[in-house]
């Protein structure tokens, strides 16, 4: 591990270009993953701001019964653009886009990716599918209202510009795709030599996990999106009843995609809170091997639950009980992982700075939402509250609260690294209060409303859920007010904030062993593996370093 | 571990990874199977719903152009392999010559997809036409997946023909050599994905009825 590091300080790949432009060409040309994580990361940032305006703008819609602020027609497509940026433009590729092509070269002790100049080709494709998305609010025929699952048949009927957004879905998840590819090519060809599989950060784990899902399950998604433009376009039928089709069809090939697209969702968070209690407690990881295999578990399980999502379609009842039952076994191997993590605590030294606040509140908001997915799994209970308000609080709670805060977490646990500088710890700690206050103001509200039987994606409500309405849409505005306000510190930061070290938290995986920001080739030397990844008695030489 | 770190080090003298190139591509041809995979799947449904119609439509395509465009096909898939072949051995001119071939080859299978959709077309059999849409369901389902898969196929023969083009401008202009002909190779793999896909879609669509 000696001879990666020297004590000369290098330029950061921040002044140094990996081409032959300086400015802003050395950016956009780059096939430095390291600048196109930070690209990933500026541009995702922006959509995901563009979802959160677009919700508190549905939250205050719904503040009172009747119109508020825009007509039905105009909420319907509110719903539907917040659920399409959201999961295609922000969750999906959030994590692994930002943090993994950032932090998983570096993790495994390589320079790069297997394909840079690929990697680079994927974030553009990113960006022309988020383009079309956008183009499609604009153009005449009005912004898409099917909501963001596109069921047939109004997604065939509907008169919106519904192909377009489609077409950009499928664009964004070929990018997904050409991500997955890279990342299984560099776990598999460039990790450093004595970086056995079972050496590696957990973090890279559960990204190769993610890529796994993103080549195997988008493709599927890819062509059942394409048949339904060919039905918009042409009318072949196969999707169509009345030409001897089958709408339930659809919604099997689309959730043999989606679903195992919420574990793309939540992986690479479980990845990064795997990174961050170890750091944090001092200690190594608590079963590091079964915390390995749960991912590899969840994204092969994950395959097999698909048509839990159908539960009121249509489907034989022994269908229905087998994904039941192959539902409540997928959540096992998440509780391996939460059981893990709370045993790495245990007596350990723990220090609880911003991104294991961030960590802890992630643990109660996903326990909460891991809980009640289980209500949803069980067929009786789903009948019940199927399509309410039920399903949108299990929905936010394990992706907002679960991925979102590990988002947040992230940054704030890597921050220093990528930017080399240190943010405000009080003004952060108020930023995790204040959004758990918000977090549960918004959603927790929404459990009580869907059990009581109010039904998702609807304009207008009766009088007894405008009290718990009110909540929620106060909450949307402390939860939108204190995203903005971290932003607000962490760009403050960027320009004022004071020199990180090479390792303000006391981490031991690679990235702490090169100096923040990383110079361009990461490691001058490519590091000889010796430890276990987690293995805090190396602090002590590292200090000498 | 010894021949990653063999890698590991070649890596810094020679920037290339010609395992990593093929892995890559290796993973990408899985991402295509998948996405066939979703129409077999389709595919797979109907035929069971509509047996007897899928029977009859069946009959109406024809399997003397359908044998034709399969032995084009996979004399291209060979033709392909022996330029890969003789580059190895250094031959240059047989591999362009092997290469122009299976172009050529491509562009005969594009031609009789056009004889073939526009006999279709004006007997007036194409998605949304009163002719087809007066046949019971099972058949216009029939002929709906038949546009879209062998569409679908003769979509990645043009990119074929596409990547297959560039390739041979590279190998002309000595960019791919006896020690560096990866891409050549790749490009090698996605044209046989083409012609495995096509073994499908034959007895599909022309031969079992």
């Amino acid at each position: 591990m000696s001879d990666g590091n020297s004590t000369v300080i290098e330029n950061s790949f921040y002044k140094q270009s990996t081409n032959k432009h300086t400015g802003i060409l050395s950016w956009l040309l780059t096939v430095d993953h390291k600048r196109i994580g930070i690209m990933y990361g500026v541009t995702i940032l922006f959509f995901f701001l563009v979802g959160v305006i677009i919700g508190v703008l549905m939250r205050l819609e719904l503040i009172a019964p009747g119109k508020t602020i825009v007509d039905a027609q105009t909420y319907n497509s509110l719903f539907t653009l917040h659920g399409v940026i959201m999961i295609f433009l922000f969750i999906i590729p959030g994590l692994p886009a930002i943090f993994g092509n950032f932090f998983l070269p570096i993790q495994i002790g390589a320079r790069d990716v297997a394909f840079p100049r690929l990697n680079l080709l994927s974030y553009y494709i990113y960006v022309l599918g988020a383009i079309l998305a956008l183009l499609s609010v604009i153009l005449p025929g009005g912004a898409i209202d099917t909501g963001w699952t596109f069921y047939i048949p109004y997604s065939v009927r509907s008169n919106t510009n519904v192909s377009l957004p489609l077409l950009a879905a499928f664009i964004l998840g070929f990018s997904s795709i050409l991500t997955g590819l890279n990342f299984i090519t560099t776990v598999h060809r460039l990790r450093a030599p004595g970086m056995t599989f079972f050496k590696m950060p957990l973090f890279v784990w559960a990204t190769y996990a993610t890529a796994w899902i993103q080549i195997i399950a988008t493709p599927v998604v890819g062509i059942t999106i394409v048949l339904v433009v060919l039905e918009r376009l042409f009318g072949v039928g196969i999707f169509d009843p009345a030409l001897g089709g089958d709408p339930i069809l659809f919604q099997h090939l689309f959730w043999i995609y989606s679903h195992p697209a919420v574990y793309i969702m939540i992986l690479p968070a479980m990845g990064v809170v795997s990174e961050i209690i170890p750091t944090f407690a001092r200690r190594t990881i608590f079963g590091y091997k079964a915390i390995a295999m749960s991912s590899l578990a969840i994204a092969f399980v994950g395959y097999l639950v698909w048509a839990h999502h159908m539960f009121t379609s249509g489907m034989s009842d022994t269908a229905r009980w087998i994904f039941s039952l192959l539902t409540f076994i997928v959540a096992l191997p998440s509780g391996v992982k939460i059981f893990n993590w709370v045993a790495t605590m245990y007596k350990g030294s723990i220090d609880p700075k911003p991104p294991f606040q961030w960590v802890m509140s992630f643990i109660f908001l996903f326990s909460i939402g891991g809980l009640t997915g289980l209500v949803l799994g069980s067929l009786a209970t789903d009948i019940h509250v199927h399509d309410t308000y039920f399903v949108v609080a299990h929905f936010h709670f394990v992706m907002f609260g679960g991925t979102g805060t590990i988002f947040f977490a992230a940054i704030h646990y890597w921050f220093p690294k990528m930017f080399g500088r240190m943010y405000n710890d009080k003004l952060a700690t108020l930023g995790v209060i204040g959004f758990f206050i918000g977090f549960l103001m918004l959603y927790f509200p929404k459990f009580i409303m869907g059990y009581m039987g109010m039904p998702r994606r609807y304009y207008d409500y009766l009088p007894q859920f405008a009290n718990l309405q009110l909540i929620s849409t106060i909450g949307s505005w402390v939860l939108a007010l204190t995203i903005f306000f971290i932003v607000g510190y962490l760009i403050h930061a960027l320009v004022k904030g004071k020199r990180a070290t090479s390792n303000p938290w006391g981490g031991v995986t690679l990235e702490w062993h090169i100096q923040s920001p990383p110079p361009m080739e990461n490691f001058k030397e490519i590091p000889i593996i010796t430890h276990e990844p987690y293995d805090f008695s190396q602090l002590k030489e590292m200090k000498d370093e | 571990m010894s021949s990653h770190n063999e890698s590991a080090v070649a890596q810094n003298h020679v920037h290339r990874d010609e395992v990593g190139a093929k892995m890559g591509m290796w993973l990408f041809l899985f991402t295509e199977l998948l996405l066939f995979g979703g129409l077999f799947l389709v595919y797979a449904v109907y035929r069971y719903q509509y047996p007897d119609q899928f029977h009859l439509a069946g009959m109406e395509l024809n399997t003397g152009i359908g044998t034709l465009n399969t032995i084009i096909l996979l004399t291209s898939s060979l033709t392909v392999a022996l330029s890969i072949a003789a580059i190895q051995k250094r031959n240059k001119f047989l591999s362009v010559l092997m290469l122009t071939l299976t172009l050529t080859f491509a562009l005969m299978f594009m031609v009789n997809k056009y004889f073939e959709w526009s006999a279709k077309f004006s007997h007036g059999i194409y998605p949304g036409s009163e002719e087809l849409l007066s046949l019971p369901n099972g058949q216009i389902l029939f002929f709906g997946l038949y546009y879209v898969m062998t569409g679908l196929h003769g979509l990645h023969v043009v990119i074929g023909i596409i990547i297959l083009s560039i390739i041979l401008v590279m190998i002309i202009k000595d960019k791919i050599t006896y020690d560096n002909y990866t891409k050549l190779e790749n490009s090698g793999l996605y044209w046989h994905l083409v012609d495995l896909i096509w073994i499908f879609l034959f007895p599909l669509f022309y031969l079992i009825q």
